[in-house]
């Protein structure tokens, strides 16, 4: 199956499930990207790791995204899954706003997700609902903020000397 | 009467030991924790910290033009920095849509297989030490120095290289690297087959490594296991081959699989792949006495720096080095990621661009930090020198897994 005929397949495989749930489905570069109703990730994670001709029952990675200009969706969290035997890639995402960070976490499906959920956890303050051990890990526990988070400038702001205009963003 | 009541064995109360095993022990090999409730010497259970040295790769490399990340990338998985790098330039090639030439992507193949070769070695002679035995690490670790060395011919640096840049490598290989590679690959085999013959079938490191630390497959395709730890428990997944980069599709190799998935069979994988490299190494050169000499970066001015010498006496080499180092090259919008075979598994970069100089996100997939969570249930009721033969198996390296 190629990346078009996997996007089709799998975009009528989660229309009729899920209905109202399942957003939109695009090929971003060479991946079938999906957009999934948040509250539903979970579940949708859940019937592609067990339907038997899908069998996404790998987990490559997880990553959070904040894009605090876009109004409503300020936060986007992406999820890859491998099928390895058939060599299936894809990607899911969820939109979210900035005042419910609450999301499903997939640990009860993938082990590996653990310590995946936590870095999001650590580094965006999103909470993953039903997660065994929400904690930080890379930072330190008495942090009291998310520092990936796009409104902490890596450079100090009250610097005069650095122009953002000639220097990037 | 209380005598007796105080000897009968169903009112001794059990008591657990504490042990505080890192941050800093020799036989962690980097800087992290675990906290073991032992009974006796046998782990109960396990807690991990991890994060002692983070360093925050993914923020850092928001403010960061796309060649500066190269460095940033070294520091990942330091055993095999080269793969890191490549990886990383492979990912800006794929956003902006270069075609690099057969050659220069056959010499990125000798530069990979040579670090994973240097990874394999630290990992699987470290393995030796934990047991007990260090002549093979002495001996073998001379092999890694040569391999520096021709790290050093090839881009100046031997732990963190920095090595090639987007578009190509820096620098054509000089005489001398061919030399330090054919004396390399003259050398490394009798050296491997020693290092083998001290320990592979060597009845007192295979009573202490068989069995040791291991996981079924199910269990480690659920904690996302990639690499030689999850190709030891006999799942035959290398993205080298599931999704060719770099043209590893013209190469012949196999992959060695294990079937327990313990400390044995990840030394015996690594072991194997070692051999398998050296035979990549080999098919390469001969590829690239085909191609055209001389060549070792794509055409492509607005990413790749100029030589010095034009810089100094060509305009358009003055403004093409201006605006690659100020960062104003035009980046196209898009979302990629791309995949390679790391020391230790597969090394994923997953990059934002919104057309800024800088990435909008930069998420590292790194294979040490998925798998090592699996560590605490991997030990539990093992012993505790059991538990050191396994975190070093799993070739857990302290500055992947911070990122």
């Amino acid at each position: 199956m190629d990346n078009n005929s996997l996007l089709t397949t799998i975009q009528s495989k989660l229309m009729s499930q899920f209905g109202n749930d399942f957003l939109s489905a695009e090929l971003v570069a060479d991946y079938p990207t999906f957009i999934i109703k948040k509250d539903r990730i979970a579940d949708v994670i859940r019937f592609l790791y067990d339907d038997t001709e899908l069998a996404f029952q790998y987990l490559t990675t997880l990553a959070t995204i904040h894009y605090p200009d876009n109004q409503g969706q300020e936060f986007a969290v992406m999820y890859q899954l491998h099928n390895l035997p058939k060599n299936y890639r894809i990607r899911l995402k969820i939109f979210f706003s900035v005042n419910d960070l609450t999301v499903p976490s997939i640990t009860s499906v993938f082990s590996a997700a653990n310590w995946m959920e936590r870095q999001e956890y650590d580094f965006f303050g999103i909470q993953f609902k039903d997660h065994p051990n929400l904690k930080r890990i890379l930072n330190m526990d008495d942090m009291d903020y998310h520092p990936m988070r796009k409104e902490y400038a890596l450079e100090d702001a009250t610097r005069e000397d650095k122009d953002d205009k000639m220097f990037g963003r | 009467m209380s005598i007796a009541k105080n000897t009968s064995t169903d009112i001794i109360e059990k008591e657990y030991t504490t042990l505080n095993l890192g941050p800093t022990h020799p036989a962690t090999h980097g800087i992290f924790q675990n906290v073991l409730k032992m009974d006796g010497e046998v782990i109960m259970e396990a807690e991990s910290t991890v994060g002692y040295i983070h360093r925050a790769f993914e923020k850092l490399a928001e403010r960061r033009p796309f060649y500066q990340i190269t460095p940033i990338t070294d520091r990942l998985n330091y055993c095999s920095s080269p793969i890191n790098n490549m990886g990383w330039h492979m990912t800006v090639e794929k956003l902006i849509g270069v075609e690099i030439p057969k050659r220069v992507q056959y010499m990125r193949v000798i530069i990979m297989e040579l670090a994973r070769i240097a990874d394999h070695v630290i990992c699987n002679s470290v393995i030796g030490v934990d047991t007990g035995a260090m002549t093979g690490f002495l001996y073998i670790f001379q092999m890694r120095e040569r391999i520096y060395e021709i790290y050093e011919e090839l881009c100046g640096a031997r732990l963190t290289t920095n090595i090639g840049r987007i578009g190509g490598l820096e620098r054509d290989f000089s005489p001398k690297a061919w030399d330090l590679l054919d004396k390399f690959l003259k050398d490394f085999p009798p050296a491997l087959k020693e290092f083998e013959n001290l320990l592979m079938r060597n009845r007192i490191f295979m009573d202490r490594t068989i069995g040791c630390g291991p996981i079924s497959a199910e269990r480690a395709l659920n904690y996302s296991f990639s690499g030689p730890n999850l190709r030891a428990a006999g799942v035959d997944y290398d993205v080298r081959v599931m999704n060719p980069y770099s043209s590893y599709e013209e190469f012949d190799f196999i992959i060695p699989l294990g079937t327990n998935g313990d400390t044995y069979d990840r030394f015996m994988v690594r072991e194997q792949e070692m051999w398998e490299s050296v035979s990549i190494i080999k098919q390469a050169i001969e590829k690239i006495k085909k191609e055209p000499k001389g060549v070792f970066h794509a055409d492509v001015p607005e990413f790749y720096l100029p030589p010095k010498e034009e810089v100094y006496n060509n305009m358009e080499a003055l403004i093409y080095h201006f605006k690659i180092v100020m960062g104003e090259t035009e980046i196209p919008k898009g979302e990629v990621y791309h995949a390679v075979e790391g020391g230790n598994g597969e090394l994923g970069y997953y990059l934002i661009s919104d057309g800024g100089r800088t990435p909008y996100r930069l998420h590292f997939r790194r294979p040490c930090f998925i798998y090592y969570q699996a560590f605490t249930e991997m030990v539990k009721g093992a012993m505790l020198s059991d538990a050191i033969l396994t975190m070093s198996s799993m070739n857990v390296i302290a500055g992947e897994l911070d990122a």
